[in-house]
């Protein structure tokens, strides 16, 4: 019996009777509900994100004013926005959005499962992932406010509670981040079972699509490497509420122990996110050029790679730390290493659009605008990763520069771009097209507005982190940089409420979408807008790889994976 | 874009902006490339009827050729930055030029005290002097600091001289320099320390010889002081 | 028309549509695994670490019971023995002697977490606390962690034992106790590890 039949028989279509809204909606073990759970987290949290970042931009523009709907800021809530902002953006919207959201609404359509490998824990996953958020935005609340140790948590920082005036809220961050890394650890192991063992017939690694792929490397990753830090954050709590010294140099403990532990995670985390958000790109790409996708399987080993390095480059942010400078050398070739594999990825993506047939709606120009935008993330890492220009740059604002510009397009950019593409999919309806376009001009123009600036000021030494970048006499004449950078953020988070109106308007006004409005060849698209309970009526038989577009003496320009195969005249496929 | 650096009035300073002109030029002629070419497939391959898109896998190595060579280039350049990279580290990190002036530093929630020896060298032999935030030092003659921290994670930063070292407690962490140029410049804590990290400044004066042995001669006025006023070989 | 049985359905779910006939819990149990590995190689490295750093702790490690630890050492690899004579059981179709195995692997761990937990009292009682010194902070920080674990596996077998008792269900408890072997087996490993670095070294 298969996963459709099981799923039949168990009684979602067979039994004739609805579910009721509470197991349907909010109780969901439907990978599809679940996909949408993370996805409305992810984007409410996202919003709360823009407001700690509006609050934080207010306030290095025009410092000590009574910023509108937030009030006047003191230096310690600013440090708790900016942990805030840090926290809720990777841990809360990119994790989500990416991983839970695409990964879980994709992978079983993609490979053609009725569902996940274990659909039960995957509701407990989203349930502990909603806990964890819950208890993140409660300790906005709690007496003495919300971690302010960064979204990095140096110790003794943030493991003495005499240093800052968040005792709970610390302690209360460390909480919802264990929920967080539990959460991804239960999606993690579905994600890799369901793709590796839950595949319909005919569907072989190598016919899987690149997306798949991808989640399912950054899940491994997350998986490998999220451990250390679990030890490490139990042992940051033991600190706080017992007294241990396992960080505290009084006690006979080392600060730069929570680094390592931090850094050997939050490397490839970076990546975690990466990844989803390339294969997303991956995906949309190929289909609005009407090409094959360049390189399948140097791209599948580009990430493979990728995922293997990412494990020992970590003190690559530790290069001033107090860390044994000599350890600088050998990091410092690993960080070398590691911008080949993306290097080659975003060649493969730019040699899929040579010869292509280009037509540019809303998921194409955010997949195009991401791929040019992390562009000039990536080469400013080379900055970063030489330690002798790191000694002038770290700590500035050319790292949250060239943060925000690999993981803002990793995140929104592509984020938007599957958005726009899956939302036929996942709802039914297709979005407007002029709405989606206005939407990425303001998002892309504004999106450079704020950090191309930021990169300037980064350049002329400005730290980051700092209340009042004005009060420093070496900075306080690029405050009109700071200003512009502000206007421009403001414009930013603006410009998202066509998104935000996009998104309910077509839910109820949006033009029926047909099974394939893309015309493009992945399983998904073979199934209804939305698919069933079941995925499919019945599992599809795999007959090529994804990407089988304009084949030459093709029927169509598009060849789904599942299409019988065509008169002999067509050149069969991998 | 180097024109965005403050004054450079470190001895080792130059290396560090060459590095940085290094690096700007190779990933910048990367960056101007591949947005090119994005912008020109874009315009070039838009769809036109009647002129299908090219069916191209890159699964030979022929064609993967495309991507595997640039990736390869992108390793070597890289390797270049890192040797030249290499060196300039080594200089400013590993390197622990003879000091003729050592002064300690301490970090501590939210701000800087510099310790100064006598002119003999000595700490704790009864002649240190206590600076607020102001480390005064000659201009042409190197200088070690000795740091700690008092309680959490500091970095001791002064951007004129392309210097920058983290300070963790419960360790004495080394830096040097050398200043070029008499003149002040900022000093800064660039690690988050808590609710007034932003207050956390200080102020390198770097004076001219003259102007240092006159400073000296404030603070430690005895004959002694006025002897050990041209700076001579102190041990680490 | 009568819906299919769940645990039919599971079992369904579980084999015919993996790709690779392995069955997916055993896919996924092993990456669990391979998560907590990290968890406790972290762990582990950094007290190594920590302890090589700071001269041995000879004197602070010089107060722990290791007849204790030895005893409870024999304990749960005693346990590791009965829970692998249920898995054998388990193949052989035999639910009686797995019923006896797994009652005996779970009374195995409880004594382990008893004997455990007196043996924290005796050190607690001489000030021997987490926050006495950096090796006591590990010492109840991995045996804690580990402690945890073990009453997770505990409880996984009590449930496996209950359910061993209907017959409807036997099927699954095949499938499972070969999971549960799994992950109690490695349980038992890192305490083969934590042993000889906090009680003998």
């Amino acid at each position: 019996m298969s996963q459709a039949a099981a799923l039949k028989e168990t009684g979602y279509a067979g039994h004739g009777e609805a579910l009721g809204f509470w197991r349907k909606y909010v109780f969901s073990i439907d990978h599809k509900t679940i996909a949408k759970q993370y996805l409305g987290i992810s984007l409410f949290m996202a919003l709360v994100g823009a407001y700690t970042a509006y609050a934080i931009r207010w306030q290095l523009a025009w410092p000590l004013t009574r910023i509108p709907g937030v009030g006047a800021i003191s230096p310690d809530a600013y440090n708790s926005l900016v942990t805030m902002h840090g926290t809720i953006m990777v841990f809360f919207v990119a994790m989500p959005l990416l991983l839970g959201a695409f990964g879980n609404f994709c992978i079983p359509l993609m490979v053609g499962a009725a569902d996940m490998a274990f659909p039960r824990l995957n509701m407990l996953s989203v349930w502990t992932f909603f806990t964890g958020g819950l208890v993140l935005l409660a300790s906005l609340f709690v007496p003495g406010g919300a971690a302010a140790a960064g979204w990095t948590s140096y110790a003794p920082l943030s493991a003495n509670p005499a240093y800052t005036t968040a005792v709970l809220g610390q302690d209360m961050w460390i909480v919802a981040l264990a929920l967080e890394f539990a959460s991804f650890l239960m999606g993690g192991v579905n994600f890799l079972t369901t793709a590796l063992n839950v595949r319909a017939p005919g569907m072989s690694l190598w016919r899987m699509p690149l997306l798949v792929w991808y989640e399912i490397t950054a899940s491994a990753l997350f998986l490998l490497s999220v451990g250390p830090l679990i030890g490490g954050a139990v042992m940051l709590l033991l600190d706080r509420v017992l007294g241990t010294g396992f960080y505290l140099p009084a006690k006979g403990g080392d600060p730069l122990l929570w680094e390592h532990l931090f850094w050997f995670f939050g490397h490839p985390e970076v990546y975690v996110v990466a990844l989803p958000g390339f294969g997303i790109m991956l995906e949309i790409l190929p289909v609005f050029s009407r090409k094959p996708v360049f390189a399948y399987r140097a791209l599948i080993y580009c990430a493979l790679t990728a995922t293997a390095l990412s494990l020992i480059v970590w003190a690559h942010h530790m290069f001033v730390s107090g860390m044994d400078p000599r350890l600088a050398t050998p990091f410092s070739v690993t960080t070398i290493l590691i911008s080949v594999p993306f290097a080659i990825m975003v060649f493969a993506m730019i040699a899929t659009l040579w010869g292509g047939s280009m037509t540019f709606e809303t998921p194409m120009l955010f997949a195009l605008g991401g791929l040019a935008s992390f562009l000039l993330g990536g080469v400013t890492g080379i900055f970063l990763g030489s330690a002798a220009t790191d000694i002038y740059l770290h700590g500035t604002y050319f790292v949250v520069a060239h943060f925000h510009y690999t993981l803002f397009p990793v995140t929104f950019f592509a984020g938007f771009a599957g958005l726009y593409y899956w939302y036929p999919k996942m709802f039914g309806r297709m979005m407007n097209e002029r709405l989606g376009k206005l939407h990425f001009w303001l998002t892309f123009f504004g999106f450079q507005a704020v950090f191309i600036p930021l990169f300037l000021v980064g350049v002329a030494g400005t730290p980051r982190r700092v209340f009042m970048p004005v009060g420093y006499p070496l900075f306080s004449a690029l405050q009109p940089l700071q200003v512009f950078a502000t206007v421009a953020a403001i414009v930013l988070i603006a410009a998202q409420a066509a998104f935000v109106a996009n998104f309910f308007l077509s839910l109820k006004y949006g033009k029926q979408a047909q099974r394939n409005p893309w015309r493009a060849n992945t399983l998904e698209w073979s199934t209804d807008s939305p698919p069933p309970h079941e995925n499919f009526p019945a599992p599809p038989q795999v007959r090529r790889w994804p990407y089988e577009y304009s084949t030459p003496g093709a029927r169509r320009d598009w060849m789904p994976q599942d299409e019988a195969a065509e008169a002999a005249t067509v050149r069969a496929a991998s | 874009m180097m024109g965005w650096l403050p004054q450079d009035v470190s001895s080792f300073g130059p290396d560090v902006d060459h590095v940085f002109s290094l690096i700007l030029y190779i990933v910048g002629a990367w960056f101007i490339a591949a947005e090119a070419l994005i912008l020109y497939f874009a315009v070039r391959y838009r769809r036109r009827t009647g002129r299908p898109a090219a069916y191209v896998r890159g699964d030979t190595l022929r064609q993967a050729a495309w991507v595997l060579i640039p990736g390869l280039i992108v390793v070597l350049l890289d390797f270049g930055i890192d040797i030249a990279a290499g060196r300039a580290w080594d200089e400013i990190k590993l390197d622990s030029p003879a000091a003729t002036l050592n002064v300690r530093v301490t970090a501590e929630r939210f701000a800087w005290i510099f310790t100064y020896p006598g002119p003999d060298g000595k700490f704790d032999a009864g002649h240190d002097y206590w600076s607020l935030g102001k480390l005064y030092v000659p201009v042409g003659q190197v200088v070690r600091l000795n740091m700690r921290s008092m309680d959490v994670i500091h970095s001791f930063a002064v951007p004129n001289m392309r210097l920058r070292q983290d300070i963790v407690p419960g360790r004495t962490i080394a830096a040097w320099f050398k200043a070029t140029t008499p003149g002040s410049y900022e000093i800064e804590c660039t690690e988050l320390c808590g609710f007034d990290h932003y207050k956390m400044q200080g102020t390198l004066i770097v004076l001219s010889a003259a102007d240092y042995a006159k400073w000296q001669q404030q603070h430690w006025p005895s004959a002694q002081a006025r002897a050990g006023g041209e700076a001579g070989e102190v041990k680490k | 028309m009568e819906a299919a049985p769940a645990h039919q359905v599971e079992a369904a779910l579980a084999i015919d549509d993996s790709i690779q006939a392995i069955p997916v819990g055993r896919i996924a149990i092993w990456w669990f695994l391979a998560s907590e590995i990290m968890v406790f190689g972290g762990l582990i490295a950094c007290f190594v670490l920590f302890r090589l750093a700071h001269g041995g702790w000879d004197a602070e490690a010089a107060h722990v019971h290791w007849q204790i630890g030895a005893f409870n050492t024999l304990v749960l690899l005693t346990s590791s023995y009965t829970m692998a004579m249920a898995c054998t059981a388990a193949k052989a179709d035999d639910a009686a002697r797995l019923r006896i195995c797994l009652l005996l692997t779970v009374l195995l761990g409880l004594t382990f977490l008893g004997v455990k937990a007196h043996e924290y009292s005796l050190e607690a009682a001489k000030g021997l606390t987490p926050w006495s010194g950096l090796f006591w902070a590990f010492y109840y920080t991995l045996t804690g962690l580990h402690s945890v674990h073990v009453l997770a596996g505990i409880v996984v077998n009590f449930f496996l034992w209950i359910a061993a008792r209907r017959s409807s269900l036997w099927p699954m408890i095949q499938r499972r106790i070969e999971y549960a072997g799994l992950y109690w087996h490695f349980v038992d490993v890192v305490w083969i590890f934590l042993f000889p670095l906090v009680y003998l070294s």
